[in-house]
């Protein structure tokens, strides 16, 4: 699905904000993204939404080398995927119903399944009573889910989610990240960086480790200890 | 859900406000520069044709104190040699009170009655199809009567033809001008859209926007503005038009069907608006899927 091989990463002439950083994620996985803040948890999210190019090393993405695509190619993958942004990126001249529609219009799905489809996401994120709302009338809480909304809809392999938990309390939180639990269990390639460790400990995942510009795995402990059980039992 | 707006939201933009009026200005002078470069062309033409096969020949007055029946004389036998030349059709002397009827705008009324010298004025008609040689004819009328003169318009009609043609370069070049600045201005409000509503572009890149995608929203809004200024332009051309036709009414036996356009010219200046609004959208196009290549 996702595969880093030594990559780094820059902004411009700057320092390498990642450098050497190495990994695999597997289809159908979900991991936390952890770390302080400006420990490169967002640059390593956009290099995954190739909104930036690795300097250095190589990254593939569902077995295609990010290097030599196209523009139409890497529009192409980015369809497969899903994001949530940080600060939602929603369009604010677009009422609710066309933000969550806009991967579907781009993908060029007809627009009555592009309405049907809308109709049923809003109704699982629970504003179907804000069809037609705009962004700006809606509460952070909302505008997230709006956010989450647009990025499922497309039924991507992978999402990622940039810090989805941060405007919201502690209780949307837990509902938000067994909203994404429900879309790996789907098929779906969860990637969510927070600096929520009560969260990151909450939840049995792998978590991705920032620190000094590189990537630490570590196992979900129950996962830790099913490859534990697994061994005993072999 | 409501009516769908456009993705980039460009019908908000400063652009949408100047951009047709600055298209309607533009389409209005390329529209009259086009008509006029039509109308001076019909008009020559027109000219050409009235004047094709006509000469005139006029008799020098003689010397103050010669008899009347001498200067008679002397148009006689212009007329003689004139009515006996292969190739000449009709021959036709104008009376002293034509001549003195033409002659009145520059030397005022009642010139017959005033015993000035007076030109004998020839008209002749010649045969188009085998006209006489000129040069023989003027040379054969000259030895008859000294200083007599064959005019077959050609001097004048062929400045006319220059000038003409001058008004016509003129005009395709004002064609070219306006166009290529209109163009130039579709281009830079095309960057300057990108450039305002670059955060957007990139969420739709991010979402999985294709640059045609994107295009296709610079694309429709110009196609909507091309369409609004140059129905703007157009309409004002037509009253333009209309009302030159009001005020040149009254004279237009006097000039040759000035401004009056054939159903295709009236065709084409209703297609100006679609033509403009083409050209914008292309160059729209264009320019978005140039500047995009160049981003990120």
């Amino acid at each position: 699905m996702v595969r880093f091989e030594d990559v780094a990463t820059n902004y411009g002439t700057g320092p390498d904000i990642l450098h050497a950083v190495s990994l695999h994620l597997s289809p159908g996985s979900f991991h936390f993204v952890a770390g302080p803040s400006g420990s490169g948890k967002s640059s390593l999210l956009r290099l995954m939404y190739l909104a930036n190019r690795p300097s250095n090393g190589r990254m593939t993405l569902f077995g295609r080398d990010v290097e030599g695509l196209t523009r139409d190619e890497r529009a192409m993958l980015r369809r497969r995927i899903g994001v949530v942004f940080q600060d939602f990126r929603l369009l604010k001249h677009l009422s609710v119903a066309e933000n969550v529609a806009l991967p579907l219009r781009i993908a060029g799905r007809r627009e009555d399944k592009v309405r049907e489809h809308v109709t049923e996401l809003l109704a699982w994120v629970g504003l179907g009573d804000h069809f037609d709302d705009l962004p700006a009338t809606l509460s952070g809480g909302q505008q997230q889910r709006v956010a989450i909304a647009r990025a499922v809809i497309g039924q991507p392999s992978l999402l990622l989610a940039d810090e989805p938990t941060g405007n919201v309390d502690d209780r949307i939180a837990v509902r938000l990240l067994y909203l994404f639990e429900e879309l790996n269990k789907l098929g779906t390639t969860v990637v969510i960086a927070t600096h929520n460790q009560a969260l990151v400990s909450r939840f049995s995942h792998t978590v991705l480790t920032l620190g000094g510009g590189t990537v630490r795995v570590e196992p979900a402990p129950d996962s830790k200890a099913r490859d534990a059980a697994e061994g005993s039992m072999a | 859900m409501r009516r769908r707006p456009a993705d980039v939201p460009l019908a908000k933009d400063v652009s949408d406000r100047f951009l047709p009026w600055l298209v309607a200005f533009m389409v209005y002078f390329v529209a009259l520069a086009a008509i006029s470069a039509t109308t001076m062309h019909k008009l020559v033409e027109r000219w050409d044709k009235g004047l094709s096969g006509q000469l005139t020949v006029e008799v020098p007055p003689p010397d103050p104190g010669v008899s009347e029946t001498e200067r008679r004389g002397r148009i006689d036998r212009v007329v003689q040699i004139l009515s006996r030349t292969i190739g000449v059709e009709k021959v036709a002397l104008y009376g002293d009170e034509e001549i003195a009827e033409l002659l009145e705008p520059w030397l005022g009324s009642g010139l017959a009655e005033q015993d000035l010298p007076l030109p004998g004025m020839i008209a002749v008609t010649v045969d188009t199809e085998a006209p006489p040689e000129l040069a023989v004819l003027a040379e054969q009328l000259d030895k008859a009567v000294p200083g007599t003169l064959l005019n077959d318009h050609k001097r004048w009609l062929g400045k006319l033809l220059d000038l003409a043609r001058s008004i016509q370069i003129f005009a395709g070049a004002i064609v070219l001008l306006v166009g290529s600045i209109a163009v130039m201005a579709v281009v830079f409000v095309t960057r300057t859209g990108l450039s305002v509503h670059r955060e957007v572009i990139e969420i739709l890149h991010l979402i999985g926007a294709r640059d045609p995608y994107i295009a296709r929203q610079f694309q429709r809004h110009a196609l909507g503005l091309g369409l609004r200024g140059g129905a703007i332009g157009s309409a004002l051309a037509l009253a333009t038009i209309l009302a030159t036709g009001q005020v040149l009414g009254p004279v237009e036996s006097a000039l040759p069907p000035v401004l009056s356009l054939s159903v295709a010219e009236w065709g084409l200046l209703a297609l100006l608006p679609f033509a403009t609004a083409v050209v914008a959208m292309v160059t729209a196009r264009l320019t978005v899927l140039g500047t995009l290549t160049r981003m990120p």
